[in-house]
């Protein structure tokens, strides 16, 4: 039983925040989904403090072993989700992740006191892939501005705030190690990285919003030495993500100072990964590796 | 009925050729009987990811057909190879395995008069997009509601389905290259028809190329008739999971077309474009 920041999970895989839509999976496939949900804890897609439509289509296009999306997090906004989507994500049997962002701190801090307060969340995790429109940096790509940030969010809660790296940056383990003076309690990577691709017969840009963020196997090289390089430089836990869709893969992101991981594209292809993952983990551990021949007998 | 939740290996049973297109049958041990409109996700277990790295999602694929079989359910699907991810559908070979996520989306809706007397239902297909309307066509004669069908193909390569799936009922045919029936858009079949004078309370059912569903979607607002057109648009997963096969609404934001399409009303889409 992994133990993250206090809060015990049934097994180390959690869903990365945006690839999995628990409201939407129970419409479809119905209480199946709860008695069987493939994630030890489930993130929510991000939200912001106002609703957002989301970008203008086309928002995603497949690559080798990948895809790009430009999707431009819609959401509810703050009080659509606390009123209409929280009592629903409170009905899933495993603790409650909220993802949040925004332009500013007086707004990361409204968020973050907002969902803080709600008994059924048990984490935060800080989408930090954003601009300040004070400053005009992207947060999460200044070392500066992540501290800063930490140090304004961190009075407001006792809950375990998570930060969400960004790979588009030189040096990830220095934004990791200021969020750690910032007060943070553990950080989560990769997100997407910045990618774009052309539609070969019209040359225009494939994504209406010309770029967006690369995810899926084709990351998972560059995900394990950014995970390898954070997990060094400081002594919060980590959860590593990017491309993994089976066990193998899991244990690699372990290996490289992984405490969970996180599922995210491979969910589209197989709804259940997360529980076949976990599954597949369990033998490829050290101590579960000798139950893999008895399986293989015949 | 739910879709089972996950994704499941199926068999295929057959796989020819029709008008260009092909036509192949999985046996599905698990799922429930879908509806007309409802469509799968479906990728084969084996050389998915072939040479240059794609097809890497699944590919979302309408029911075209279906019945009971020895143990399950038969699924029939019409295929156009158009990139990698169809052409290693239209390869399959009897015995090999697809993997299945579905029956998804929502399905087309009954006409609300379906006596003898009514306009009834006017199903209007192009191209690939004849498949939804084959079980629909025969749900819609197992039920009495009256029922005309227009369809259209660019030429004799790309006119699939029609001895299958259509090959019990009266099909009223355009043909861009004039191979068969009206020389023209099956839009205009349907023009004419809805000057007719009991169009008005008909229903029309349409799915094609985004430019027909457009012409369909206008001729209807013209005429003061409903109708429910099946949409495409590039989806990763199918079950409301990646927010990627986002639909404008005419009244500002986006619908999610895997969740609260492929079907839509006209009324309740913007101008019909390519995603
Ligand atoms: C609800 C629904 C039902 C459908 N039903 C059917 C059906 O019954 N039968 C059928 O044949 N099809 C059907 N389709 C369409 C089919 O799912 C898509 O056309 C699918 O994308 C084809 O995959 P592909 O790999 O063959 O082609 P793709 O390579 O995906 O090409 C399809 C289009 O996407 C573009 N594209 C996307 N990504 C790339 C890329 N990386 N490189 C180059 N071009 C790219 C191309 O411009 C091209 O026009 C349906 C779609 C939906 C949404
Ligand atoms: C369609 C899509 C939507 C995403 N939305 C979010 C989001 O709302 N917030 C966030 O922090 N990350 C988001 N991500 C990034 C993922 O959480 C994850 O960091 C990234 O995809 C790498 O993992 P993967 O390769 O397993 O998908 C999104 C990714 C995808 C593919
Ligand atoms: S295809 Fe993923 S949300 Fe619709």
């Amino acid at each position: 039983m992994p133990e993250f920041c206090g809060i015990s999970l049934a097994h180390p895989v959690i869903n990365a925040s945006g690839t999995f839509d628990a409201i939407a999976a129970r419409r479809v496939y119905g209480d199946a989904l709860l008695a069987d949900f493939p994630f030890s804890a489930f993130v929510s897609k991000t939200i912001t403090p106002e609703p957002r439509a989301g970008n203008a289509p086309r928002r995603i296009w497949e690559t080798p072993a990948g895809m790009i999306n430009s999707i431009g997090l819609p959401n509810k906004g703050l009080e659509g989700f606390l009123a209409e989507d929280l009592p629903q994500l409170a009905e899933l049997p495993v603790p409650l992740i909220v993802s949040v962002m925004a332009t500013g701190r007086p707004e990361f801090a409204r968020l973050v006191e907002a969902v803080a307060d709600r008994e059924e969340v048990a984490a935060i995790e800080l989408n930090v892939s954003c601009p300040n429109v004070h400053s005009g940096l992207i947060v999460g790509e200044a070392p500066a501005e992540t501290e800063a940030l930490l140090e304004a969010l961190r009075p407001l809660t006792a809950k375990p705030l998570i930060v969400k790296l960004t790979p588009n940056v030189a040096d990830p383990a220095a934004v990791a190690v200021a969020a750690e003076s910032g007060g943070a309690d553990a950080v989560s990577l990769i997100n997407t990285l910045k990618a774009s691709a052309f539609d070969p017969l019209s040359r225009e840009p494939a994504l209406a919003a010309g770029h967006g963020g690369l995810s899926g196997p084709a990351v998972r090289p560059v995900a394990l030495q950014q995970l390898r390089s954070v997990a060094a430089a400081i002594g919060l836990p980590a959860i590593g993500m990017g491309g993994i869709g089976s066990g193998a893969d899991a244990a690699e992101f372990i290996a490289a100072g992984a405490a969970l991981v996180a599922v995210g594209t491979e969910s589209f292809r197989d709804p259940r990964a997360g529980s076949r993952v976990a599954a597949e983990l369990d033998f490829t551990s050290p101590q579960g590796a000798a139950v893999q021949p008895a399986l293989d007998l015949d | 009925m739910s879709a089972p939740f996950g994704r499941r290996l199926c068999e295929v049973s057959e796989n020819h050729s029709s008008g260009g297109y092909r036509v192949f049958s999985l046996l599905d041990r698990e799922g429930p009987t879908p509806l007309p409109g409802q469509f799968y996700m479906l990728a084969a277990e084996d050389h998915w990811e072939q040479l240059g790295g794609r097809p890497f999602l699944p590919r979302a694929i309408s029911v075209a057909e279906t019945g009971p079989a020895a143990a399950g359910v038969r699924l029939d699907f019409l295929i156009e190879g158009i990139g990698p991810g169809t052409g290693r559908l239209c390869e399959l070979a009897p015995g090999e395995s697809v993997w299945v996520n579905g029956p998804l989306g929502n399905a087309f809706r009954e006409p609300r008069e379906v006596s003898a007397g009514a306009a009834g239902a006017i199903l209007v297909g192009g191209g690939i997009g004849v498949a939804p309307l084959a079980l629909l066509r025969r749900r819609f004669g197992e039920r009495n509601v009256p029922v005309r069908v227009l369809l259209g193909f660019r030429d004799a390569e790309h006119s699939g389905g029609l001895d299958d799936l259509f090959a019990c009922c009266e099909v009223r045919l355009a043909s861009e290259d004039g191979h068969a029936g009206h020389q023209g858009y099956v839009t205009d079949l349907l023009a004419a028809m809805l000057t007719g004078d009991d169009a008005g309370s008909a229903v029309v059912y349409s799915c094609g190329p985004a430019a027909m569903l457009e012409a369909v979607r206008a001729l209807c607002a013209a005429h003061g008739v409903a109708c429910e057109l099946a949409l495409e648009s590039p989806m990763a997963c199918g079950y409301g999971a990646c927010f990627g096969c986002a639909v404008p609404k005419p009244e500002g934001g986006y619908l999610r077309l895997c969740v609260d399409g492929p079907v839509i009303a006209g009324d309740r889409v913007a101008e019909v474009t390519h995603a």
